[in-house]
């Protein structure tokens, strides 16, 4: 595991940086940047797509961490993370993309 | 095939086929643990993307969440985003002392995996308690809406600004009294104050002899408060993937909790100082770690986007 011998000085670097960049979106959200919310790109605003960003990035930070998963064998990994990474993509896909039809309004 | 299997036995010294080797060096438990995150990361995915389905079938008249989620306790006035951003540095908190724990316990540390663990629960805890805050203002509701026979829910404004039915009518909505108001009564009281008006879909302001007359050939009853049917913000859908998603998640930190406290007393019982390893521990903080990721997704999703 390797982390016996580590000091717990990481745990709060990650803590940090998942607090720094959730005030940061709060405060995006809050102060809301005109060229961010006046910019649509792929169907939805520039602002939209920072906030997804930010996530992964948080979501990667307490996966690979908190989670231990960076320290796991590399064929554990990919066992866990394909899965999720084939599938949310292809079932937002289907849902975004192809229901496209409902929203016409007939 | 066989020279292949000869020659493992003869490298490990042990039947290569017959078990003992650890292809993930992970034990059973935890790669179990493991396999219900994804099934249960899947889970969540559908139910978010499903909400972003309908939010852009309904584009025009889906609440926005800001003027939704707008409160903090014991203040006045308008604070968006705040609560939600406290309720997210509460679940972070919760994870770093839960990772705390799982260090300690690969220490074999008594007791300072008791400490953490209890200060994690407390965290777990808190947050379940501004849930039910938020749920309690959300179902409570703020400004009231008037329902329409065009499916929209307008709103009352004072000029260009939005106004609230307790206003319009001189009641306090936060007296603790159950309000009740008809669409006459309503319509009476802006022929009464010509300075309010309804604010529609897309932020379009009325002008009040405007607003009375649309209020009279489309308004159906006033709405005050959100439930699975009715939504005094808008769309009832918006209402439905709040209390559904929000208390999905809330069910998981609320089991989370549960294992908890079960782990926190067999720590305390010595259970596994007797077994020479935590990994029990290390097993609930990777559900513990996981409901905080669902957290970072639904605050995305259903509050900054």
């Amino acid at each position: 595991m390797g982390s016996e011998t580590k000091g717990n000085w990481w745990i709060w670097k990650v803590f940090w940086i998942l607090l720094f960049i959730t005030a940061f979106e709060v405060a995006l959200g809050i102060i809301k940047p005109s060229f961010l919310v006046d910019t649509i790109f792929l169907g939805t605003k520039l602002i939209n797509h920072v906030f997804i960003i930010l996530t992964i990035i948080k979501a990667a930070y307490i996966i690979n961490q908190f989670m231990h998963l960076g320290h796991e064998k590399v064929t554990l990994k990919w066992t866990i993370l394909l899965p999720a990474l084939i599938l949310v993509p292809y079932l937002l896909f289907i849902l975004l993309n192809e229901g496209f039809y409902t929203y016409l309004k007939i | 095939m066989d020279e292949v299997l000869d020659e493992a036995l003869v490298k490990d010294h042990k039947p290569a086929w017959k078990g003992g080797d650890q292809p993930y060096e992970a034990s059973y438990g935890k790669l179990m643990m493991w396999f219900f995150l994804i099934t249960d990361t899947l889970t969540f995915s559908a139910f978010l993307a499903s909400y972003g389905f309908s939010r852009f079938k309904y584009p025009d008249i889906w609440p926005n969440p800001e003027d939704v989620f707008s409160h903090f306790p014991f203040l006045h006035g308008e604070h968006p985003l705040l609560f939600v951003a406290l309720m997210t540095f509460i679940l972070i908190m919760s994870s770093v002392t839960m990772v705390l724990a799982v260090n300690y316990g690969h220490k074999m540390q008594k007791k300072k995996v008791i400490l953490w663990l209890s200060l994690t629960i407390v965290g777990g805890a808190i947050f379940l308690g501004s849930q039910a805050w938020e749920w309690g203002h959300f179902i409570h509701g703020d400004k009231g809406g008037i329902n329409t026979q065009t499916e929209h829910v307008v709103h009352i404004a004072e000029g260009e600004k939005l106004s609230s039915v307790y206003e319009l009518m001189g009641a306090d909505g936060h007296d603790g009294t159950h309000h009740h108001f008809t669409v006459d009564q309503v319509i009476t009281s802006l022929e009464a104050n010509p300075q309010y008006n309804i604010r529609k879909a897309n932020r379009m302001y009325l002008t009040n002899e405007d607003a009375i007359a649309y209020l009279r050939e489309n308004a159906s009853e006033v709405l005050l408060g959100a439930n699975l049917k009715n939504n005094e913000y808008g769309h009832p859908l918006f209402a439905d993937y709040f209390f559904f998603i929000t208390g999905f998640h809330g069910f998981h930190v609320f089991s989370g909790v549960i294992l908890l406290i079960i782990i926190l007393i067999n720590v305390v019982k010595g259970t596994y100082e007797r077994r020479g390893h935590y990994e029990m521990v290390e097993k609930v903080g990777l559900y513990w770690h996981f409901v905080d990721l669902v957290w970072v997704f639904v605050f995305t999703f259903f509050y900054l986007v």
